[in-house]
């Protein structure tokens, strides 16, 4: 188990099930204030179904605790307004709306409680991703695939999440703006996110993480420190081996 | 037909037309945010206008009554709703709120000297008590099936309009209702008498259209809408609930069709089954605008109004025939126009 003192997110014995086929049994996992936690594994492992259960998406059985509070039934809405941010695998981007819109629909929930930063916080996401700032008026729709996933991580961050999951934010990307995004998620550590990434890209990024889980079909297989997992011979034969070398130098 | 004849039927015809675009425009918006085709929008207007005319009559609406056992039946399904959820029997400040809100109206219908008010306190009324129908409806028959395809959606759309058409003529009876004019003056304009009624209808739509075009275009609430239109998952990803935003569109589409049964309930005598031909007129505009633009569901809805007038005059026997041919060479032009396209995974 992931040894932290009151961790941020706790999932206990998480299960589901799509109709009859279990995609994820007894899944547990923790995510401190102020780490960076990583689950890695192969296609159809479900992590994005791990992810969307925590949220509420989907439904679940098993324990979910946010922020010192369970969850009898994970809602989305609750969960969002309580800092719990997702950025899932298929974007789910306003295609229509402007760049700008997009960004400021993802501080709606801030908007709600009148909170007078939101400006700030665009200011902010515009900083860190300079090339939303000269899209902004564009729709969504007509943003490259690395640009979209910009305006989709840049929307969760006009939350102020405490905690973002990031469902492969590298997804077909190129090198340099995979490094980009890593270099982007080490930095938001900096400012107090905690973060929950699934990855591909193993090596960079169980460099990135603390803590690194490994899910296969649908149950943990392995767990540990991050840099332990990286020189676990299991997980360097199955996920870091020799030709995913040239991965390592892009990520570095 | 000389001028003469040609303005007055033409201020019918813009009159009517400006109704019918209201209409469109709530139907064009309810379709957008929630893919349901709003068949009951008619039943609004004359839920509206017959419950103003009970009200000028100084009688107490059995509206109220409706209004509570939908609210009591709305809170019980959602207190039963959060306790299968495991989140324990609780009843929150909201449902105490909307509780209140229809114990007071049922109070006010019964106690206050409904004939002897102003007629903008009558109509307030009126308003009060018609447009939390919206949000409920939605709450009751709409919610519960939101995930179904655009096909269940108008089936319950039809039966939700069945309904409230045989209810209507439970709580108004079978007879039609006209109110008395807001204000008696006119407005003189070369040969023509402009009717007050007409000037009223013509301002507060004018009124209504520029106010929905500041809340979508401008203000956040406005684009939570749109988005929960555009992407529902991203929606909810950012806090904002398809309940919530379904149950404000309907609310803002009891509002529209409200404050146009109360508009017209002195130039047009209605019934309790005067809706569906007036809706009917709305979603004509609504699909000359291709049930996407907004100001071309607009400007299709006055040309309704319009080429209603005129037909009335010309051949009243079809004006109906008249209208809802007007449908076909759009759909035509459309059908060959446009190539499918995919709807947003
Ligand atoms: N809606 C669904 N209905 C039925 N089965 C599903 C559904 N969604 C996912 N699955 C199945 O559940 C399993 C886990 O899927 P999931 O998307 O969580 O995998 P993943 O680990 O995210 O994979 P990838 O790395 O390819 O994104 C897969 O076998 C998938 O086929
Ligand atoms: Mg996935």
């Amino acid at each position: 188990m992931n040894q932290v003192n009151n961790p941020l997110l706790e999932v206990k014995d998480l299960s589901v099930a799509y109709g009859k086929v279990e995609a994820l049994s007894n899944a547990s996992l923790a995510v401190g204030q102020g780490q960076i936690v990583t689950v890695i594994g192969p296609n159809g492992a479900g992590k994005t179904t791990l992810l969307s259960a925590i949220i509420g998406v989907l439904g679940s059985r098993g324990q979910v605790s946010f922020d010192g509070r369970l969850e009898a039934v994970p809602e989305v809405e609750v969960l969002v307004g309580r800092g719990l941010g997702l950025v899932p695998e298929k974007r789910e981007l306003f295609s229509s709306m402007s760049v700008e819109d997009n960004l400021k629909l993802g501080g709606f929930m801030r908007y709600r409680q009148r909170d007078r930063y939101l400006d700030a916080s665009l200011m902010e996401v515009y900083s860190l991703f300079p090339r939303l700032l000269e899209r902004r008026k564009q729709a969504a729709a007509t943003l490259s695939g690395g640009e979209r996933q910009m305006l989709a991580v840049g929307r969760a961050l006009m939350a102020k999440p405490k905690l973002l999951m990031l469902d492969e934010p590298s997804l077909g990307l190129a090198p340099l703006i995979t490094r980009e995004i890593f270099r982007i998620i080490a930095q938001l550590r900096g400012q107090g996110v905690s973060i929950l990434l699934v990855e591909q890209n193993a090596r960079a990024a169980l460099k990135v993480a603390d803590y690194a889980y490994v899910l296969e079909t649908g149950q943990v297989a392995m767990q540990g420190p991050a840099a332990q997992l990286a020189t676990d011979p299991r997980v360097i034969d199955a996920y870091l081996g020799a030709a995913s070398k040239h991965q390592a130098m892009l990520a570095s | 037909m000389n001028l003469q004849i040609a303005l007055l039927l033409g201020q019918d015809g813009v009159t009517n037309g400006a109704i019918y675009a209201l209409l469109a425009l709530s139907i064009l918006l309810v379709f957008t945010v929630t893919r349901i085709l709003l068949i009951p929008q008619g039943e609004f207007v004359t839920y509206g206008a017959l419950t103003m005319a009970t009200i000028q009559a100084g009688e107490p609406t059995p509206l109220a009554w409706l209004l509570l056992a939908l609210t009591v039946t709305e809170c019980a399904l959602d207190v039963l709703a959060r306790y299968r959820a495991g989140r324990g029997l609780r009843v929150d400040r909201g449902m105490l709120g909307k509780l209140a809100w229809c114990a007071a109206l049922v109070i006010s219908v019964y106690h206050l000297p409904l004939a002897s008010l102003p007629v903008a306190a009558q109509a307030l009324l009126t308003l009060c008590l018609v447009v939390p129908l919206g949000p409920r409806l939605y709450r009751l028959f709409f919610q519960p099936i939101a995930g179904a395809t655009p096909l269940v959606l108008l089936i319950v759309s039809i039966a939700v309009h069945v309904a409230m058409v045989g209810v209507g003529l439970l709580l108004f009876g079978p007879e039609g209702a006209r109110t008395t004019p807001f204000s008696q003056a006119g407005l003189e304009l070369g040969p023509v008498t402009l009717n007050s009624q007409t000037l009223w209808v013509l301002a507060l739509s004018l009124v209504l259209i520029i106010a929905l075009f500041l809340f979508f275009g401008r203000s956040l609430y406005g684009k939570a809408l749109q988005a929960t239109a555009v992407n529902r998952n991203g929606a909810r990803l950012m806090g904002i609930s398809p309940e919530l935003a379904g149950k404000a569109t309907f609310a803002m589409a009891a509002f529209i069709g409200c404050l146009s049964g109360i508009l017209i309930a002195p130039i047009t005598t209605l019934y309790f089954d005067s809706g569906f031909i007036i809706s009917l007129k709305g979603f004509v505009g609504a699909i000359i605008g291709g049930l996407v633009s907004y100001p071309l569901a607009a400007l299709g809805a006055l040309a309704v109004g319009l080429v209603e007038a005129f037909s009335m005059f010309w051949a009243s026997n079809y004006k109906e025939v008249i209208v809802f041919t007007l449908i076909i060479p759009f759909l035509l032009w459309r059908s060959l126009r446009s190539h499918h396209v995919e709807e947003d995974a």
